[in-house]
């Protein structure tokens, strides 16, 4: 079983498909409880996401010049502050105005934030290419003696050990946050039924705060592991990232957080996947097409299934 | 002499693109003005339009398929039925579902058209695109259309080639900008008639309430089809049309979502969504605007240059066209907030049956 078509299989297709699939979780959540939550599909939710990776890049410079050398994932704490500030003032100021009246104008309004975001990058960090770390990966080396001494050679670079972890320990805690915390419980019940939880005497504005600021550190979290992955940033990732994110979103269920991790990871895997040369030797799909393989899941869930698979909304 | 040439030739091509835009705007204004759909893939129905038109009208290339030197009319209504195609498809799937879906799929086809335009080199030449596309009237004086049949009829090769020589090198400019101003008056006439006629006021009801409209016994769905697609046709007729003005097309900057997309919705809400005047007002508004930007912007880099000698002025020159970007998107806030009619707003059609008096003379009531 495990021979060279076992370890290019993990090691170049499903582990890369995992580390995407986290990303694209991240991500997802975020745009789930919004949509979920504020009931509109916020489309500055990718832009949000790069800002944030800029951001961290902006902390390990500042660090830099004092002659530190911060890692990513230390240098994300204050950006993410920073992003929640960006999220709360962009609701403060360009969605609350239209929290009365359709929904559609809220998404437009999404959609202008989504150029103003990008724009604003673009003329504050330049349309240049940046990076956190320069250089090829190396594997971790602990991990591939112990793994090749059992004949299954794993080639994982300590930046995608570092991806999964941080992953893992921000679903548990958002799991925590949702089923324990009142809060949490609030977000749940504003999701499920905004008047019911009203009645309830639920600070509605309180939730729509606190949803605000879980989704900014999940998008920063997303955003940084995406560069931290690709090695590169540029203003168009985040709208790279929309589309497989509200794939993600649609095919968890909307409002469902689990579902969104689980459609982030499918999501991640399938596109991976999808470049595996499964029938001869040739990509079963060219690789350009990668984030048609999201669009297609996305479509294929609108026909069949709109509610997601998780029983999310469906509007 | 020269400098007023100069002048007017910087004015008909404000004239031609903005027309261009117009003709976007109207389109977008059936989609979202008359029937509510929030269409945010325009730049994948102008791509699809801009692609068909470049594939049917070229001469024969190696670099792409066919170049089948088609006459151009027929390109242009190719590009129109082929939007329409993708905007049928898009429109079964996804209209009975919430607006913010449909903006989800409208965005991914837009992206999917652009990824298969790119992939797809046999077919489209991939990211270098296809060049020497055809511009009407500009093309008369290309030699495969003056040896050809109908101007061949009319005289010799060596007849035109000398009849042209004696005109001046922009005189199809003028006949150009006039096409498009034309194309984009008799769109505006025909959805002008659509709006007052019972099928756009029943587009109004449903939009306002779907729930009656439905009730009233109205087919929603297939209105709102049918609304869908009109309005990619005219988008895939305008793509055509920016495909003649650039000659040149790729598929990712040519077809950037923010100056295509984000640009003609910032006019269609600048202008007044669901009023044509007001969509080709905001068109020409926001055109004029973006365009005189960028003197103004040159002008004050070239000041900044001077003033502060360290900076380099081309990192200037991309910065101030972000920064255009970003005051354009905020300038959208700001109507979408105070001004949510914009300049020109909606005036409704009233039933040719009202009282003539209060309707006046168009059969409209404020």
């Amino acid at each position: 079983m495990w021979d060279a078509f076992g370890f290019e299989f993990v090691n170049f297709y499903l582990i890369p498909g995992l580390v995407l699939g986290c990303i694209y979780a991240l991500g997802a959540i975020g745009i789930t409880l919004t949509f979920g939550i504020l009931r509109f599909a916020n489309f500055a939710h990718g832009e949000i996401m790069m800002s944030g990776a800029y951001l961290t890049w902006t902390v390990m410079a500042i660090a830099g010049y004092a002659g530190l050398t911060l890692h990513p994932l230390v240098a994300m704490v204050p950006a993410t502050l920073l992003v929640i500030l960006l999220f709360l003032g962009t609701d403060k100021f360009f969605y609350k105005p239209f929290r009365k009246s359709e929904t559609i104008k809220v998404v437009m309004a999404s959609f202008g934030m989504m150029l103003i975001i990008r724009s604003a990058v673009q003329v504050i960090w330049g349309p240049n290419q940046l990076t956190f770390v320069r250089g090829i990966a190396k594997p971790n080396p602990v991990l591939s003696d112990l793994s090749n001494d059992i004949g299954m050679m794993l080639i994982i670079p300590n930046k995608h050990l570092f991806i999964f972890a941080g992953t893992i320990i921000i679903v548990i805690a958002l799991s925590y946050l949702l089923n324990r915390t009142r809060i949490g419980k609030a977000m749940r019940a504003v999701s499920d039924s905004p008047d019911l939880a009203h009645v309830t005497g639920i600070d509605v504005d309180k939730v729509i705060r606190a949803t605000w600021i879980v989704g900014g550190i999940c998008a920063t979290a997303a955003g940084v592991f995406l560069v931290m992955d690709v090695q590169m940033l540029e203003t168009t990732m985040g709208f790279r990232m929309l589309l497989p994110m509200f794939a993600a979103a649609i095919l968890g269920g909307i409002g469902k957080p689990y579902g969104a991790v689980f459609g982030g990871l499918v999501i991640g895997l399938a596109e991976e996947l999808s470049a595996y040369p499964w029938i001869g030797d040739t990509p079963l799909l060219s690789p350009g097409y990668k984030t048609g393989v999201a669009f297609a899941i996305m479509v294929i869930m609108l026909i069949v299934r709109p509610q997601g698979l998780f029983k999310g909304r469906s509007f | 002499m020269e400098a007023y040439v100069g002048y007017f030739l910087y004015f008909l091509s404000l004239l031609t693109v903005g027309g261009i835009y117009a003709i976007f705007a109207l389109g977008l204004n059936v989609n979202w003005g008359f029937a509510g759909l929030f269409n945010v893939g325009i730049v994948g129905f102008a791509a699809v339009g801009a692609y068909t038109y470049a594939l049917l009208t070229t001469a024969e290339s190696t670099y792409h398929i066919g170049g089948f030197g088609l006459p151009l009319p027929f390109g242009m209504f190719a590009a129109m039925m082929a939007s329409a195609v993708i905007a049928g498809f898009i429109g079964l799937i996804c209209i009975r579902l919430r607006a913010d879906y449909l903006a989800i799929a409208t965005i991914g086809i837009a992206e999917i058209i652009k990824l298969i335009l790119k992939n797809e080199t046999d077919i489209t030449n991939g990211p270098r695109g296809i060049n020497k596309i055809p511009r009407a009237w500009e093309h008369f004086s290309e030699e495969r259309f003056y040896t050809s049949w109908p101007m061949s009829w009319f005289g010799t090769p060596e007849n035109w080639e000398a009849f042209f020589d004696t005109l001046p090198n922009w005189y199809w400019q003028p006949l150009f900008a006039g096409t498009i101003l034309l194309v984009m008056y008799v769109i505006y006439r025909m959805l002008e008639r659509a709006r007052t006629s019972p099928w756009g006021r029943m587009m109004t009801a449903i939009r306002e309430n779907e729930p009656a409209a439905r009730a009233a016994g109205k087919n929603v769905t297939r209105r709102r089809i049918e609304a869908f697609i009109i309005g990619a046709a005219i988008m895939g007729l305008a793509g055509s049309l920016f495909a003649q003005h650039l000659r040149l097309i790729e598929p990712t900057n040519t077809f950037d979502p923010s100056k295509v997309t984000f640009l003609v919705w910032v006019m269609l809400i600048v202008g007044g969504s669901g009023n044509n005047r007001g969509a080709i007002l905001g068109a020409f508004l926001i055109w004029t605007l973006w365009s005189a930007s960028e003197l103004f912007i040159t002008g004050a880099i070239d000041l900044i240059g001077n003033i502060f000698s360290t900076l380099d002025p081309s990192i200037l020159q991309t910065r101030a066209g972000f920064l255009r970007m970003m005051l354009i998107g905020i300038l959208m806030q700001v109507i979408l907030q105070r001004y949510p009619g914009g300049i020109l707003p909606e005036v409704r059609p009233a039933s040719p049956k009202a009282d003539k008096k209060t309707a006046g003379t168009t059969g409209e009531t404020t």
